[in-house]
């Protein structure tokens, strides 16, 4: 689904003496089946903007469009439990939302709210489980004597049985060991190229949103500061560091490297091996000349 | 010769009897002033470490010795007093209802005449960059900042050690830095041991010693230079190499030269130009 923002503003406890603007004339577009990533420091409005994703709250002013609903300050979305259907978000630290008996039980609390047949939500169950790392002997068990990083993906797993066309993902890999963060971004990469979603990915990792996104949205003080292609957002050291945010190291090497050899390698999101082999190039040219 | 402050002697843990081991047979030290990190997957035993530390659980087989004393049920107050220790979550571990009371907390505890308390407040709120927050509620800081405090408020109390267990997990970047900048300074000012449980590599890169822990036993002890050396082995057991290291290792396959085990960006670049203008 294409999603729009247009002019956005939200505000929190208007007209109190607590009122606080946490999206300010925020405007972007998203098509359907790209993978965004949203960056930003704690309080820069990433959260409030999701939560607009799937209609928690509506903007103060402004329009937010996710395919064919609606969302303003005065319309109220009339099919609300379908947008939300579509739209799968897991929070941040999913795994303090597990409350059922059984893992098996707790997927299935989604899928049943959309009133998805019995069988069915089976059907998904077995399929979802294995690619998200969840061995079947532990769908009798009860989620709450699993590790943190199981029970992670068992909510991640509750989310994606609602089959979503829009998934967002707000900080989900945050308290993870490096292999679990790596297999976790991994497995939405491939569940967003397999079945076309729209993904949006709240990030503070650089190098995630290098790694997966097409588009990268930065935010700071709730409104836009940046947005592009990684490669072309992630090469302004200046203006990212002016919001306390840093290159990704590779790029941060190849401007050290232009300092110190005078030789620039433009960063194209190429691989470290090519990057490699660039610089071995550039090395064995200045020695034979 | 410096003295050692924790000794683990033949350490083995598990919750109960049904369970598997979660730490088998373990022996390390730790030397005063040292900063070492302990590294692992997760569920390596890692957090059980630094738990056995100030007795919250005590070894099934083994002894566990801070400053030459035993820890046991009875010595533990004593010993807390010694072992200070951070958290994953910040909003696990405040206490009072504005900063400065949750400073003073663990020295009410104590019995720490009050005159003594205004001081060291004002004193270790300093050293974490937090003294202007003194009547500030707890929910209005960020993740860092209430790192920043509960760091402040084991140093109060005059540790010999400081056990950071994943304390920067949970904050943003900012955040992360907020806590490695507060640490640094911290150990300049006080006589301290540090050991930081973790995943980030700059918090690794950064310590003297690192103690690898791969399914409950000790995989390797050793500064972090001779440790990242073994990327292929540590990519095996779940672990991470700094990004420099896994440039290193592209740039040696795509026929560079690179002498060291560059650890950072500099090192490598160092390490690049010397090679470069030696031919």
């Amino acid at each position: 689904m294409d999603i729009t923002f247009k002019n956005v503003n939200y505000i929190y406890q208007k007209g109190t003496p607590f009122e606080h603007k946490a999206i300010e004339d925020l405007s972007f577009d998203i098509p359907s089946g790209s993978f965004v990533a949203i960056i930003g420091h704690t309080g820069s409005g990433k959260s409030t903007l999701i939560q607009h994703l799937n209609g928690l709250v509506r903007p103060s002013s402004g329009d937010v469009t996710i395919g064919d609903f609606y969302l303003t300050k005065d319309a109220k979305v009339k099919n609300m439990k379908e947008l939300r259907s579509r739209v799968g978000v897991v929070f941040q630290y999913p795994e303090h939302q597990l409350f059922e008996e059984t893992v098996e039980k707790d997927i299935a609390f989604g899928p049943e709210n959309f009133d998805v047949p019995k069988d069915e939500i089976q059907k998904r169950i077995r399929e979802i489980t294995p690619d998200v790392g969840i061995p079947e002997e532990l769908l009798k068990r009860s989620p709450f004597e699993l590790s943190g990083g199981q029970m992670r993906r068992v909510a991640i797993a509750g989310v994606l049985a609602i089959k979503p066309e829009v998934l967002v993902l707000d900080e989900p890999t945050a308290g993870l060991d490096p292999r679990g963060q790596k297999e976790m971004m991994n497995m939405f990469y491939e569940m967003h190229s397999r079945q076309g979603l729209t993904t949006i990915l709240v990030t503070h990792s650089m190098e995630d949103a290098v790694k997966y996104a097409d588009h990268v949205i930065i935010l700071n003080n709730g409104t836009k500061y940046m947005e592009g292609k990684p490669e072309e957002v992630f090469i302004q050291k200046k203006a990212l560091e002016k919001v306390q945010l840093e290159v990704p190291d590779i790029v941060q090497f190849l401007n050290a490297f232009e300092e110190k050899f005078g030789k620039r390698i433009p960063y194209r999101r190429q691989s470290i091996e090519e990057i490699a082999s660039e610089i071995q190039q550039f090395l064995e040219g200045a020695e034979s000349s | 010769m410096k003295s050692k402050l924790i000794e683990f002697r033949n350490v083995s843990f598990r919750y109960t009897e049904e369970m598997p081991w979660v730490l088998k047979d373990c022996s390390f030290e730790i030397y005063e002033n040292e900063e070492v990190a302990i590294i692992g997957h997760n569920g390596s035993g890692k957090s059980t470490i630094a738990k056995l530390m100030n007795g919250l659980l005590f070894p099934e087989e083994g002894a566990i010795f801070i400053n030459g004393q035993q820890v046991t049920q009875e010595s533990i107050w004593e010993i807390r007093k010694d072992v200070g220790m951070v958290f994953q979550n910040p909003d696990n571990q405040f206490v009072g209802t504005t900063v400065q009371d949750d400073v003073a907390f663990g020295m009410e505890n104590r019995g720490i005449p009050r005159a003594e308390m205004v001081k060291r407040i004002d004193d270790t709120l300093s050293a974490v960059g937090m003294l202007d927050y003194l009547m500030i509620e707890p929910h209005k800081l960020s993740g860092g900042q209430k790192q920043r405090v509960a760091i402040a408020s084991v140093l109060a109390i005059f540790p010999q050690v400081l056990i950071l267990d994943e304390a920067t997990a949970m904050l943003d970047p900012k955040g992360r830095t907020e806590i490695m900048e507060t640490i640094t300074s911290v150990q300049e000012k006080h006589q301290l041991s540090l050991i930081t449980i973790t995943h980030d590599l700059q918090e690794v890169v950064r310590a003297e010693r690192v103690i690898v822990m791969n399914e409950g036993e000790i995989w390797d002890e050793a500064a972090p230079r001779e440790i990242f050396a073994k990327r292929a082995e540590l990519r095996k057991i779940g672990l991470d190499v700094p990004f420099i290291a896994i440039l290193s290792d592209a740039l040696l396959k795509a026929g560079v030269s690179i002498t060291n085990e560059p650890l950072n960006q500099r090192e490598l670049l160092e390490d690049l130009w010397i090679s470069h203008s030696r031919t």
